[in-house]
């Protein structure tokens, strides 16, 4: 079975992953009737989101319905949403953090 | 009948407070008023299920630190209070004992000091606690107690991309139950609603409400620009979710969908029936802001201190804590932190997920454990002991309470 992606309202452009995805179909399930599959362009982690479309650089990237932040550089459609690609229109300090870990960056000159 | 009405309809015997309001657990509570008094009143109440611990650290006193201690010493769930104190701090034991008395409930406090050191209060608090216990258990009454009678908070900690997947819209559905029940819902972290403005604006039951969110919200907006920290944590991050924007959606998706009757503070109980939001975020003043909710155990004493007799807390990581006064009941979305830690995990929300249950089901579902609950059922953390608090130095402008620390 394909790994599975939540689409939380018919409106999001993102979905959420359920499973971890290597490269390859995923199945997409939630809001939106009837079962669908998107090719996922690269690994993404279960909990993290994927493009359901193509998205310009500062586009508005949607999921439950309404804005969380907006694409910091074009986002092809199958392609892992994060840290790296997704921004915040409040909080500056998040994409100084690792996209992997999430750990902070700014700090590490304190830790002497 | 409905899984709705069936809901409403059900009953059981609670514990009847002088002011009215009813318990679903008849606790003694030992406070105690500084650091120095930790250990002592720990050991008083090790080994006793029914006598919990709540206290401030610190030797300089705090008005919002002590109206908690007192929402807590006066909360439904307890019915008798022993207060402790080491002899030269600035919070006061006895006026705490007094307070709770002036409340219709037995109370007693000393200073460790005056005892003569650890042995002798550890001897003489578990006595005072024992007898307590005994008064209580044959004085206190017995009243018949429906989900119209429950306050309900709900807290999430520890989230990932299930919390607002799963968890918390199942929350949300059982607040809506709870709700058309008659009771009384809460919900918090209004620095978990930034960039939600018009959202939260949108469910004001009526004038009164859109303003005090309004005000509420231009506080919590002000606060995390102020101290430059939003309430995401690399633990988020790593679990998926990448914006204060997405954690706040989630977040918000506990409150249900029913309209919100306005903003309470921390130690104020809900003015009526219906869904209440809680503003815990520090008043500005001459000390600036201070922090907020700086662990998921502050937010969780913030909910009990309004009345809460249970807490809901939505966690997709996991977490093991518990709290002391009113059981939490713990809830994940996420099926494999439910399978890794079921001894801790009250509720499996992740089933929603894989299809095998809706959102209302959940919210039913939810709704018949915290029935369970409240006829005596232990939760999970309240099952493994876990009584973890947390009350700290904050400065909080709230309507005067009417019967203050200053009797």
């Amino acid at each position: 079975m394909p790994p599975r992606a939540f689409q939380i309202h018919p409106a999001d452009n993102v979905a959420t992953l359920l499973d971890d995805a290597p490269a390859g179909p995923v199945t997409l399930t939630g809001s939106v009737a009837g079962l669908r599959e998107i090719p996922a362009r690269e690994a993404i982690a279960r909990g993290h989101k994927i493009a359901l479309v193509d998205l310009a650089s500062g586009a508005a990237v949607v999921k439950f319905g309404a804005p969380i932040g907006r694409a910091t550089q074009p986002v092809a459609r199958g392609a892992w949403v994060h840290l790296h690609n997704l921004a915040s229109d409040l909080d500056e300090r998040s994409s100084s953090l690792d996209r992997q870990t999430g750990a902070p960056s700014d700090t590490n000159s304190a830790y002497v | 009948m409905s899984d709705a009405a069936a809901f409403s309809a059900a009953s059981w015997t609670g514990y009847l407070r002088p002011d009215g309001r009813k318990g679903i657990r008849n606790l003694v509570l030992v406070v105690y008023t500084v650091e120095c008094a930790q250990h002592v009143a720990h050991a008083i109440a090790a080994g006793e299920d029914d006598v919990h611990v709540i206290g401030f650290p610190g030797c300089y006193d705090n008005a919002y630190a002590i109206r908690l201690m007192l929402a807590l010493a006066r909360h439904p769930n307890i019915g008798a209070v022993l207060s402790v104190g080491l002899g030269c701090e600035y919070t006061q034991p006895e006026k705490i004992a007094q307070v709770v008395r002036a409340s219709g409930r037995p109370a007693e406090w000393f200073f460790i000091q005056q005892l003569g050191g650890t042995g002798k209060s550890v001897a003489a608090g578990k006595d005072l606690a024992r007898r307590l216990r005994t008064q209580i258990r044959a004085d206190t009454p017995r009243v018949a107690m429906g989900p119209a009678d429950l306050t309900v908070g709900a807290e999430c900690g520890g989230s990932d991309g299930t919390s607002g997947l799963a968890g918390n819209p199942a929350v949300g559905a059982f607040f809506d139950l709870l709700v058309d029940a008659g009771g009384r819902a809460i919900f918090e972290e209004t620095v978990e609603m930034i960039g939600l403005r018009a959202h939260l604006l949108a469910r004001a039951a009526h004038a009164g409400a859109t303003e005090q969110l309004a005000a509420a919200y231009a506080k919590a907006e002000r606060y995390c620009r102020e101290v430059r920290q939003y309430s995401v944590s690399p633990g988020n991050f790593a679990g998926g979710l990448t914006t204060i924007e997405e954690k706040s959606l989630g977040a918000f998706a506990k409150g249900g969908t029913r309209p919100i009757q306005g903003v309470i503070r921390v130690a104020e109980a809900p003015r009526g029936p219906g869904l209440w939001i809680m503003d815990s975020v520090p008043d500005a003043h001459f000390m600036q802001f201070g922090y907020t909710n700086p662990n998921d155990t502050e937010g969780i004493m913030d909910l009990i201190s309004a009345g809460a007799q249970i807490v809901l807390f939505v966690t997709g990581r996991g977490s093991v804590i518990g709290s002391p006064v009113a059981p939490l009941v713990k809830v994940t979305g996420n099926r494999a932190t439910f399978r890794a830690m079921e001894e801790d995990m009250d509720f499996n929300a992740g089933r929603v997920l894989d299809g095998d249950l809706t959102l209302a089901q959940a919210g039913h579902e939810l709704g018949d454990l915290i029935v369970r609950i409240a006829r005596g059922e232990p939760s999970k953390p309240e099952r493994l002991g876990h009584r973890e608090y947390f009350i700290m130095y904050k400065h909080q402008e709230t309507p005067a309470l009417a019967a203050g620390c200053r009797a």
